[in-house]
């Protein structure tokens, strides 16, 4: 019955999946082959909504056409909002993307004929493996700028809330800086990461229009700052590691923001992070925008996601002032060579966290897998380093960045030779 | 506190035109750069040599900026008024009539912050590389070495130890003329190294930033973690005990804003000097609204708290001395 349901429509084959109460090898199996191919469809079998409603089924495909990839979205927050599912705008149209819908298409029009002969089942087999491969390619090989605009920035990419809800296991917030307000754009609290506590950071953007607002589109305020460093310290005081995630376009560049500091709190952070005597992960997941970035980003471990970008500007913001146009962001870009690959050869950071093959939007649940394994494999690497040493290691880790040439000197020029 | 110093410091015009004559020499090579002091400078003709040379070429390259017409009479941004140079030399180049502060080179900082003659320069073997092959319209290599013309500078920051008022003291200050005086490898490394040593020798540390660039975006990445870098050395500073005076002046923003800069035990700062994190360009078009007119100014920031004193520029060597005395010469 399954078999004849997957021929006149491929798409079911693997909705009925759930209900199946299947050995999980195989099944793991075939969710690969199904992800591989049409990677949006893997995650509506994972809702567990009954099959038969219809209105539902329109619903969601109506869905999946308009913006594909938010399965895990509306996980989160079921019941379904359907003003939300519904929004129509979503769709990303990735333009490096498109060998790879072509092959789809391809794939999908082939699957869907009346009858099939084996030649054509070893035809579909084999492009859903020269898919796999294309989609493996064009992501390894992502221009700078196309991994800012469209990876690194997607809306559909999995956010600071998404891994609380897929890597961790609980999520106690602590909202209060104690000075002025609560920053939304810097989520803090204990979390666990299965048996191991831990003290959360992190930037958060938001997916729809009020949450970016809620959160500033990602961009904190001094309080947010100041909110984190004594979430650090308390973390400190209590032997509790800290993991820092790291998103933000940058720190607010507002009035207010001014007005309360915001240069001082992050210089602030960057002085007593160092000193912060329990160990600190940084993961940058998405974008790591200059000092709002680095305002949490002084740690033990820094990790970043492979799509993930790290900047001392945005590139709009470098083309703006060496370009005197913003259109020459594409050329900022390649120059400021801000991806996980140069700053991994750099020694700015200390481990490139790999994507799945299309990226971390195309299967928030693998990166996440993949993200949970980093965390835990480093704090238990971290947890067994004293505390003394640790702080010189990180002070050692930061020093040595720089690239300089030095001279040999003569007599007493040198200061070291001098005093 | 020095009070045979006192009057002369006074920032009264007459007095101050009287006693001081400011010798703003080019400094080209800043080894040598202690030359005369404010108040101790003669009045005979050798102390007032022609304009500098690094002014003139600074002015040429931003004209409408902050800038002033080449020649004997300038006219000042602040007030528009048509001041004689040497007059204005006279004064430490702040205009007698508003009390515009104009820009000072390092060197020239140096001289008049420090006793004649001590200063001795630190690092000056350490010179900026092109990490990331970078270039905009420009390659960054070529790019160092106009910079390196124009403002006869190794790089945007002169660090040494000294002598104030006979107190001694590392000193560091970051030139604005060169690439906005922005925070590269070398700027960072320079000044970790000074912290590290006035850790060391247990000396008071002065650091007079002019940096409107924040970090250097040619050197990407880099220039980024030199922020972290600075400020851990200054946490180990300020954790051994060391007194950390920062001095703001026009322009101190970005990424230095946000590291060393606000980091001071004391912040002290010029008069209207540019002081914030996201420049005012920025913040306009993020608000889309007006900005309050003295919006980043060193003013703004006193009424907002991040500031300590105000103060003018005649009179840094007095408060610098004095609250050095307050907190203890550490030997």
């Amino acid at each position: 019955m399954k078999k004849a349901a997957q021929a006149a429509d491929p798409r079911q084959g693997f909705r009925s999946e759930q209900n199946l109460p299947v050995s999980e090898e195989p099944r793991q199996r075939m969710k690969k082959v199904a992800e591989a191919t049409h990677p949006r469809q893997g995650f509506r079998s994972e809702q567990n909504l009954p099959v038969s409603e219809e209105p539902r089924q329109r619903m969601k495909k109506v869905a999946e056409a308009t913006h594909p990839r938010q399965g895990f979205r509306s996980e989160q927050n079921l019941p379904v909002n359907p003003g939300f599912v519904m929004r129509p705008k979503q769709k990303m149209d990735l333009p490096f993307e498109r060998p790879l819908l072509e092959l789809e298409q391809k794939i999908v029009t082939l699957e869907t004929q009346p009858d099939q002969a084996p030649e054509v089942h070893d035809e579909i087999r084999k492009l859903k493996v020269e898919l796999v491969r294309l989609r493996r390619e064009i992501y390894e090989n992502l221009d700078p700028w196309d991994t800012v605009k469209w990876v690194a920035r997607n809306p559909n990419r999995p956010q600071t809330l998404d891994y609380l809800e897929l890597v961790f296991d609980e999520f106690v917030e602590l909202h209060g800086d104690r000075a002025y307000g609560d920053d939304r754009a810097i989520l803090t609290g204990f979390a666990k990461l299965d048996e191991i506590k831990v003290m959360f950071i992190g930037q958060q953007k938001g997916r729809d229009l009020k949450e970016r607002t809620q959160s500033n589109y990602g961009m904190p305020h001094p309080e947010g700052y100041r909110k984190a460093l004594g979430r650090m310290q308390m973390a400190a005081k209590f032997g509790l590691p800290i993991v820092c995630f790291i998103d933000t376009p940058g720190a607010y560049p507002g009035v207010g923001a001014e007005e309360r500091g915001q240069a001082y709190q992050i210089a602030l952070n960057l002085r007593e992070m160092s000193r912060i005597a329990t160990p600190i992960i940084c993961v940058v997941i998405g974008e790591g925008g200059s000092g709002g970035a680095l305002g949490i980003g002084i740690g033990d471990h820094v990790a970043m996601l492979q799509h993930a970008y790290y900047s001392v500007i945005s590139p709009e913001g470098c083309a703006g002032i060496l370009w005197k146009h913003v259109k020459y962001a594409d050329l900022a870009a390649r120059a400021l060579k801000f991806t996980s690959g140069h700053l991994k050869r750099f020694g700015v950071i200390d481990e490139i966290i790999p994507e799945p093959p299309g990226g971390a939007h195309s299967d928030h649940r693998q990166m996440a897998m993949t993200l949970k394994a980093s965390l835990h494999h480093n704090l238990r690497e971290l947890g067994t380093i004293p505390a003394s040493k640790l702080l010189d290691r990180r002070y050692e880790k930061f020093r040595k960045i720089g690239v300089f040439e030095e001279k040999a000197v003569e007599g007493l020029l040198n200061g070291e030779a001098a005093v | 506190m020095s009070s045979d110093d006192k009057p002369s410091e006074k920032p009264t015009k007459d007095k101050a035109a009287k006693d001081k004559s400011v010798e703003t020499r080019s400094e080209k090579t800043g080894t040598n750069g202690a030359t005369t002091s404010a108040e101790k400078s003669a009045e005979n003709g050798t102390a007032n040599k022609p304009a500098p040379k690094i002014t003139d070429s600074w002015v040429g390259a931003n004209p409408n900026k902050r800038g002033v017409p080449e020649g004997l009479w300038l006219g000042c941004d602040g007030c528009g008024a048509t001041i004689f140079r040497k007059e204005l030399e006279k004064r430490l180049r702040v205009c007698p009539e508003c009390n515009h502060h104009f820009y000072i080179s390092a060197p020239a900082r140096i001289s008049q912050l420090l006793d004649q003659d001590s200063f001795e320069e630190w690092f000056t073997n350490i010179s900026s590389l092109d990490p990331l092959g970078f270039a905009d319209r420009k390659p960054y290599p070529e790019r160092l070495v106009a910079e390196r013309a124009k403002t006869g500078l190794d790089d945007a920051c002169i660090t040494g130890r000294g002598y104030l008022r006979g107190r001694p003291l590392v000193c560091a200050v970051t030139d604005s003329a060169f690439i906005m005086g922005s925070m590269g490898s070398v700027v960072g490394e320079k000044l970790t190294r000074s912290i590290e040593q006035a850790t060391e020798l247990k000396l008071p540390l002065v650091i007079v930033s002019g940096s409107g660039g924040g970090a250097r975006m040619h050197e990407g990445i880099y220039s980024l973690m030199q922020m972290g870098k600075v400020c851990a050395a200054l946490a180990r500073y300020h954790e051994a005990g060391g007194l950390f005076i920062s001095v703001l002046t026009n322009p101190t923003m970005g990424g230095v804003a946000a590291s060393f800069a606000s980091l001071g035990d004391l912040v002290f700062a010029e008069p209207k000097a540019l002081v914030g994190f996201a420049g005012p360009r920025v913040v306009q078009a993020t608000v889309k609204a007006q900005l309050p007119d003295d919006f980043q100014t060193s003013e703004f920031m006193l009424a907002h708290g991040f500031i300590d004193r105000i103060i003018h520029r005649a009179e840094l060597r007095t408060e610098i001395a004095r609250v050095i005395d307050y907190c203890g010469l550490r030997q």
